[in-house]
């Protein structure tokens, strides 16, 4: 009997990413409204063919402002992940491989930066250079460097004394070509579920520090700026709070399900 | 003792770097205490007297051993703009922070223990089906919209508590302690899901090994051996991400006082971030921060006493 290749979970998981993914390419592309127009008439609307999701405190269709806030939430997340992954690969492969004082010192390093927790790091930021998305990502970017070159180092440090690559160095292939070449695509699966379970992090930070307002600033759209307006109004209009509230929830858990496959398999 | 004195050296490290970065990172900015005190169309040399006199002109190491000595015996500065000592600012407020942070891991590891221990148990069934998709559904949560979604239900549908009505444990602890509690449950819960996964899978795993066959194969019963072998082995990962998650819940309360509108450290730091208060914005962080590491200290110790082996 052929074995089934994918849990129901992983496809479900596929579909959510799937869906949520479509929707901030549509958001990028085209909104219903445009998300700063003003239409007093509709005033915090209940959900409506007109305006799928209803419509927040100054009549803007909250729908409109979703997408785009998604799109502002994938945007940081996927370059504070980029920070985090490039420079956390880079850092824990040369200290895996070479290990000795440039290893303890960098990872020295990296201890107190994992240490100070990542809202943190992101306030001393905006209040150093102001509120902003380039300083969210540049602030989260660093705050995940460290936990990705951990897990590198870790693997790198596993492979580094396999048969393989000891061959492969008597076989006098450059350092760098062992590092990139031969070890590196051998990490994949770990680092793919971690790159996964950061992006989801990324959202889940981002969507809190724009709920701080510290985040993308207004007027431009962001889920955890909109809840925080949200909360004013929670008894006359709870979708207003409901929609960006479930967006987050399912971008993350989409990606969620499908790390745990990576993980396990 | 080795290891004890090996952690704790390097605890005191991080300390003295965190510090060190965090008071260079607002040393470097423009704007300081003359300027503040005297406002932007102070004359030039109004202002170079101030700072004299505050001993502004020093060489900076020589004013960071100072605040820092100054910090380490409960001095934190002066706030910018309330003119007062940001240890009086601070010192009744960070109680409602620290409770916050405690109840929250109480009822994280009330909760968790026992769901965990009993899908294990069931793994496979169909209850244990339903728990762990509910599980991965509050996982994905976002604390803050846990502590949303909670307003609306147990306060404006069910009425259990006034949303914004929070009373300081100062005047009436029964009223704080049940406004808190709310809060607390929005914190706990996504925790509560990551530990009721992370414990799941660890005594599954762990009583897959054979030393499991063995204690069955000496006559103990199911109960015996999950409570007293399984468990034990189970833990030790669920300890750590407990460490980490005490750590996570006091800096997680920053955003969860906004959702309930409670006046804790994360108010007073928000506020200060928008006034550019910085002396208040540096002790706060400095200070989060050395609690954060102080309890991954005691963390390790706790693990290293359940686990002997770390310490090898």
């Amino acid at each position: 009997m052929k074995k089934r290749k994918y849990s129901p979970n992983f496809i479900l998981g596929m579909i959510i990413t799937g869906v949520m993914l479509l929707l901030v390419l549509i958001g990028f592309i085209h909104t219903p409204y445009d998300i700063t127009k003003m239409d007093s008439t509709a005033k915090l609307a209940a959900p409506s063919f007109a305006h799928l999701m209803g419509c927040d405190n100054f009549g803007r269709d909250i729908f409109s402002r979703v997408l785009k806030g998604m799109g502002n939430t994938f945007v940081i997340a996927t370059a504070t992940v980029a920070i985090g992954t490039v420079s956390g690969v880079i850092i824990g492969a040369f200290t895996g491989y070479f290990g000795g004082w440039l290893d303890e010192v960098l990872m020295r390093v990296n201890d107190v930066v994992f240490a100070f927790p990542s809202i943190l790091l992101a306030l001393v930021f905006v209040s150093i250079f102001g509120t902003g998305k380039y300083n969210v990502i540049a602030a989260l970017g660093i705050a995940f460097i460290p936990s990705f070159a951990r897990i590198v180092r870790g693997e790198f440090i596993k492979y580094r004394e396999m048969d393989y690559v000891k061959s492969a160095r008597l076989a006098g292939v450059p350092r760098l070509r062992i590092i990139f070449v031969h070890i590196l695509p051998n990490t994949m699966p770990v680092l793919m579920s971690s790159v996964m379970i950061g992006f989801n992090n990324a959202v889940l930070a981002e969507a809190g520090m724009s709920y701080l307002g510290i985040g993308v600033q207004p007027p431009n759209a962001s889920l955890g700026s909109m809840l925080s307006e949200s909360q004013s109004y929670l008894f006359s209009a709870p979708w207003y709070a409901v929609f960006p509230g479930l967006v987050i929830i399912l971008m993350v858990l989409g990606l969620s399900l499908l790390a745990d496959r990576g993980r396990s398999g | 003792m080795r290891y004890i004195g090996k952690k704790l050296a390097a605890m005191i490290i991080t300390l003295l770097c965190i510090s060190f970065l965090v008071y260079l990172a607002f040393d470097v900015i423009p704007g300081d205490a003359a300027l503040a005190a005297l406002g932007t169309d102070a004359t030039p040399e109004s202002l170079a007297a101030l700072r004299e006199q505050l001993g502004l002109n020093r060489p900076f190491l020589e004013r960071y051993f100072e605040w820092l000595i100054h910090f380490v015996c409960g001095d934190f500065g002066t706030s910018y703009k309330y003119h007062m000592p940001v240890a009086d600012m601070i010192v009744s407020k960070l109680p409602i922070t620290v409770i916050m942070a405690v109840i929250s891991f109480f009822i994280m590891v009330v909760i968790a223990l026992p769901v965990g221990i009993y899908t294990a148990k069931h793994s496979g069934k169909r209850i244990d089906r339903i728990v762990m998709a509910v599980n991965q559904i509050v996982m994905s949560v976002p604390h803050f919209f846990m502590g949303i979604l909670i307003t609306y239900f147990f306060g404006l549908i069910l009425k259990l508590f006034t949303p914004g009505g929070f009373v300081s444990y100062e005047t009436d602890f029964r009223g704080f302690l049940a406004y808190i509690i709310f809060p607390c449950i929005a914190i706990a819960l996504p925790k509560i899901a990551m530990s009721v996964k992370m414990l799941r899978s660890s005594c599954i795993e762990e009583a897959k090994k054979d030393y499991v066959r063995t204690a069955y194969s000496k006559g103990n019963n199911t109960d015996k051996v999950l409570y007293r072998h399984v468990l034990r082995n189970a833990m030790i990962p669920v300890i750590t991400l407990w460490g980490m998650t005490l750590a996570d819940m006091l800096v997680g309360s920053i955003v969860i006082e906004q959702v309930f509108n409670i006046p804790g450290i994360g108010r007073i730091l928000l506020t200060s971030i928008s006034y550019r208060d910085y002396p208040v914005v540096e002790a706060i962080i400095v200070l989060i921060a050395f609690v954060v590491i102080a309890t991954n200290f005691v963390v390790d110790m706790i693990y290293q006493m359940i686990d002997p082996r770390i310490s090898v």
